[in-house]
């Protein structure tokens, strides 16, 4: 398997301080180039020692650790620093130092000429939207927030492939922490930026990460995205610091319209005449047919109210389709579905894949058993996940046979 | 007043001189010796609590004692006159280096280091200059006790303002113990203002009060 070198690799990384206390033990992580890693736990959890050994300001006490594939023993501590970006959380800016200079700390290190460093320092400013005229001002003279944007493009200023940040927004009230994690998330992804975030907060975590890697008691318990996280959590521990508010949550958040859609709809091809459209509504007890190509590409639809005022002049189902129809694909999140189905009133959505063929249809009354299952689906606890599948697949099937758009007319007025 | 000058201006102004240039002097190896000590210090706080112990014990010598001491040792003139006032600097110095440094935010010491900064690039860049104010204070403190003490080295031989107070004192002449004096305090109270300057220069623009 040819696969891409890791940026950073434990291997059986273990730390104990002085005595017997034991921080970290048995460590296995690879961190890949373009990752934003968040080491996640409860204080002690050895989150931070972790993250601490990786620019050497702690030296694990057995194991080896990797960086760009070298052992990092064999790298003077000093020159490895200067390549590994380092935000804290007290962000840690020099109060004697100008903007400025605190910004270009490690190039001034690295011996960039002032020229260069100058243009880097108004480069990043513009990145983080901070006005070319702070350079000049004193840490104390900015608020939290903007002092952390400073910390925060410190850590960019020499090029650093990787940044290191110990709970760097932990002491920011929620809005500018919020802003702080936006901005930071962008850079990430715009700058190609690998990133080693330690954290207590799950939200932020799930808000951030590409992986989630939870630690307890010096121990790895589960490493995985943010989706398998929230889907499949490893044990009770984990379940617990992910919160059974989000874990129902989730459910919805990662359910796909496929899961929960109707499969069958009542369909007809344009070429047929209206008396087989009737008929193929009286069998199917339903108001409206989607009206498919004979590839099953979904083409629009018509309803009982056009068949009746244009029966005179049309002779077949392609002259009163309606072309414009709203549909969703089966891949999209019934989160971002369920809104627009609900808010633009629509009976059902008819559902395609990605060849535009028709696959299914959602109803309102389908929306309404995923919603009685992330909102009750708790209490019932094992059988939650469960009945989260059934009503994805049999339950809805039988009515989804015989009435797509029948189960319609009954939905809205339950809701 | 004037006689008084007339009298004894030219002598004045060399026991002035001399004042002066013993407690320069003293002051200079003072801070040359405590800073970096009380700076390395830092790193060995084991160490830190006898040296300080050491220096304090050394303070409590009574000047007159320590004075007479240096005679068997150096001698008579200025330069056990020195090496007594170096002494007597020394602890101000070094407890106020010590605890100034040991003042900075460790954060900030931690992102130094995690920034890539050498320990001398800590020290020098981030540690000292925030520490500034309190070593400075710690040599003010330090050049007022050694002018005041100065003054006693003319027992030993060693000249100075002295000179003029132990001849009034001698010869009962009110006006040479006040005219010794007045110039021991001005020079003080002069040093202490020029220091206060360089204490201000020396300080980063931030942290200046």
């Amino acid at each position: 398997m040819p696969e891409e070198q890791p940026m950073v690799q434990f291997k059986d990384v273990e730390k104990v301080y002085r005595g017997e206390n034991v921080a970290v033990e048995h460590i296995d992580l690879e961190i890949h180039k373009g990752e934003f890693v968040c080491l996640i736990g409860t204080s002690g959890s050895g989150k931070t020692t972790t993250m601490r050994m990786i620019n050497r300001m702690l030296e694990p006490s057995g194991g080896q650790i990797l960086f760009n594939g070298k052992d990092i023993h064999k790298i003077d501590a000093v020159k490895l620093r200067r390549q590994i970006g380092y935000v804290i959380q007290n962000i840690g800016l020099m109060p004697h130092m100008t903007i400025y200079e605190n910004i270009t700390i490690v190039p001034k290190l690295l011996k960039w000429p002032e020229e260069k460093r100058r243009k880097k320092a108004k480069e990043l400013m513009d990145l983080v939207e901070l006005p070319e005229d702070y350079l000049d001002r004193y840490p104390s003279e900015l608020s939290g927030g903007q002092q952390q944007r400073i910390g925060v493009i410190r850590a960019l200023a020499a090029n650093q492939d990787l940044i290191l940040m110990d709970e760097p927004f932990g002491a920011l009230d929620p809005i500018t922490r919020e802003a702080l994690q936006e901005l930071i998330k962008n850079l990430q992804e715009k700058l190609g930026k690998t990133v080693v975030f330690v954290t207590h907060d799950m939200d932020e975590a799930l808000k951030l990460a590409t992986k989630i890697v939870v630690m307890d008691h010096g121990h790895i318990i589960q490493n995985a995205t943010p989706t398998e996280l929230l889907t499949h959590p490893a044990n009770k521990f984990v379940e617990n610091l992910v919160g059974q508010d989000r874990l129902v949550k989730a459910r919805a958040d990662v359910t796909t319209v496929e899961q929960i859609m109707l499969k069958n709809p009542a369909a007809i091809t344009p070429g047929k005449s209206l008396a087989e459209a009737i008929s193929l509504m009286r069998n199917r007890r339903v108001d409206t047919l989607l009206v498919t190509d004979d590839e099953n590409h979904l083409k629009g639809s018509i309803d009982l109210e056009s068949l009746g005022t244009r029966y005179q002049s049309a002779t077949s189902v392609g002259d009163i389709t309606k072309s414009s129809i709203f549909y969703v694909n089966k891949n999209a999140l019934l989160r971002d579905t369920a809104d627009r189905i609900l808010k633009r009133g629509f009976k059902y959505v008819p559902v395609v894949d990605n060849d535009q063929k028709l696959v299914g249809i959602v109803t309102r009354a389908s929306l309404v058993d995923a919603v009685y299952d992330t909102i009750w689906g708790e209490n019932e606890d094992d059988q939650a996940s469960d009945s989260a599948k059934e009503s994805a697949t049999p339950t809805d099937q039988e009515p989804a046979t015989d009435s797509a758009a029948a189960d319609d007319r009954d939905a809205p007025k339950e809701v | 007043m004037f006689a008084f000058l007339n009298a004894h201006g030219s002598e004045l102004i060399t026991k002035t001189w001399e004042q002066l240039y013993i407690s320069a002097i003293a002051l200079a190896l003072g801070v040359i010796v405590a800073v970096p000590l009380g700076i390395l210090l830092t790193r060995f706080p084991k160490t830190a609590k006898v040296v300080i112990g050491i220096a304090s014990m050394l303070q409590t010598v009574p000047s007159l004692a320590l004075l007479a001491l240096m005679i068997p040792l150096f001698g008579i003139g200025t330069v056990p006159a020195i090496v007594a006032l170096f002494i007597y600097s020394l602890l101000p110095i070094l407890r106020n280096t010590y605890i100034g440094m040991e003042d900075v935010d460790p954060v900030l010491i931690d992102a130094a280091k995690g920034m890539g900064m050498t320990a001398m690039q800590s020290i020098r860049q981030v540690e000292v200059p925030l520490a500034m104010p309190v070593i400075m204070a710690g040599i003010r403190l330090s050049a007022i006790y050694v002018i005041a003490w100065a003054t006693l080295a003319s027992y030993i031989g060693a000249g100075g303002l002295g000179d003029l107070i132990f001849n009034g004192l001698n010869l009962y002449q009110p006006d040479l113990i006040i005219g010794g004096t007045i110039p021991v305090t001005i020079l003080a109270l002069v040093i202490d203002w020029l220091l206060g300057r360089l204490e201000y220069h020396l300080t980063p623009v931030s942290e200046r009060t």
